[in-house]
């Protein structure tokens, strides 16, 4: 398990390669990129800046990990999540699960990042052509994660 | 003393990102320190009324108003979070 908060950029491939490296017990890697978009609720969006509370962040993402490793059979997790300032067609957010199948990879990754929208601390706030604002966080983000509670 | 933090716009609303506040007696949980930062008045009073979107954590685990809080913790008021 790895969790990486940081400026820079990362690699997909080189990532996956990384966590699956010398286990063949591996037989499903499922991955998940967030993007930065240049359009939200209407505006243009220039640029964002995103902040976290170093510390809590990384445990509350732990602890996502640690749940999904309760529910399903994963061999190893990565998260890395970017902060400070991205621009549009930036990568903000890398989930990848290696696990024996793909069903329990594919649950497990779409978990965390679920988990992650609604309960690890980061705040994004936009550059828009109207000025900054502070992105309000969605209903449909809670309804994603709710739907996990009621899934055996 | 215990060290408060406020994150993104609560941050900016208030002016400031920590402060160090010695517990009265009458602060016993999250609840009540929420209380005694309202009764500032003010931007405080805006930004953390009861009914305003602020989500908490004491020592960096989320918490709710019935929270203990105690000497030495660290606790953090937020807005809902936007991450991924």
């Amino acid at each position: 398990m790895t969790v990486k908060i940081q400026t820079a950029d990362f690699d997909v491939s080189t990532e996956i390669a990384a966590l699956r490296r010398g286990n063949p017990k591996v037989g499903a890697v499922a991955s998940f990129v967030g993007v930065v978009r240049d359009t939200n609720d209407g505006g243009t969006v220039a640029a964002m800046t995103l902040e976290h509370y170093p510390g809590m962040t990384e445990k509350a993402i732990e602890e996502i990990i640690g749940q999904a490793r309760s529910r399903w059979n994963v061999l190893n997790v990565l998260v890395i999540h970017r902060v400070g300032q991205l621009r549009p067609l930036d990568q903000i957010v890398l989930v990848v699960v290696a696990g024996e199948h793909r069903g329990e990879a594919f649950a497990a990754c779409e978990f965390i990042m679920d988990y992650l929208k609604t309960r690890a601390p980061f705040w994004k706030k936009e550059q828009t052509g109207k000025g900054a604002r502070w992105v309000e966080a969605r209903q449909t983000d809670d309804i994603a994660a709710e739907r996990w509670r009621l899934k055996g | 003393m215990i060290t408060v933090l406020y994150f993104a716009s609560l941050r900016e609303s208030l002016g400031r990102s920590s402060e160090q506040i010695a517990l009265p007696a009458t602060v016993h949980d999250l609840e009540s320190l929420r209380a005694l930062l309202v009764a500032r008045g003010g931007a405080w009073e805006g930004g953390l009324a009861p009914g305003r979107p602020v989500r908490a954590a004491v020592n960096q685990a989320m918490a709710h108003g019935d929270t203990r809080i105690a000497d030495g913790d660290e606790v953090a008021f937020f807005p809902p979070v936007t991450g991924g």
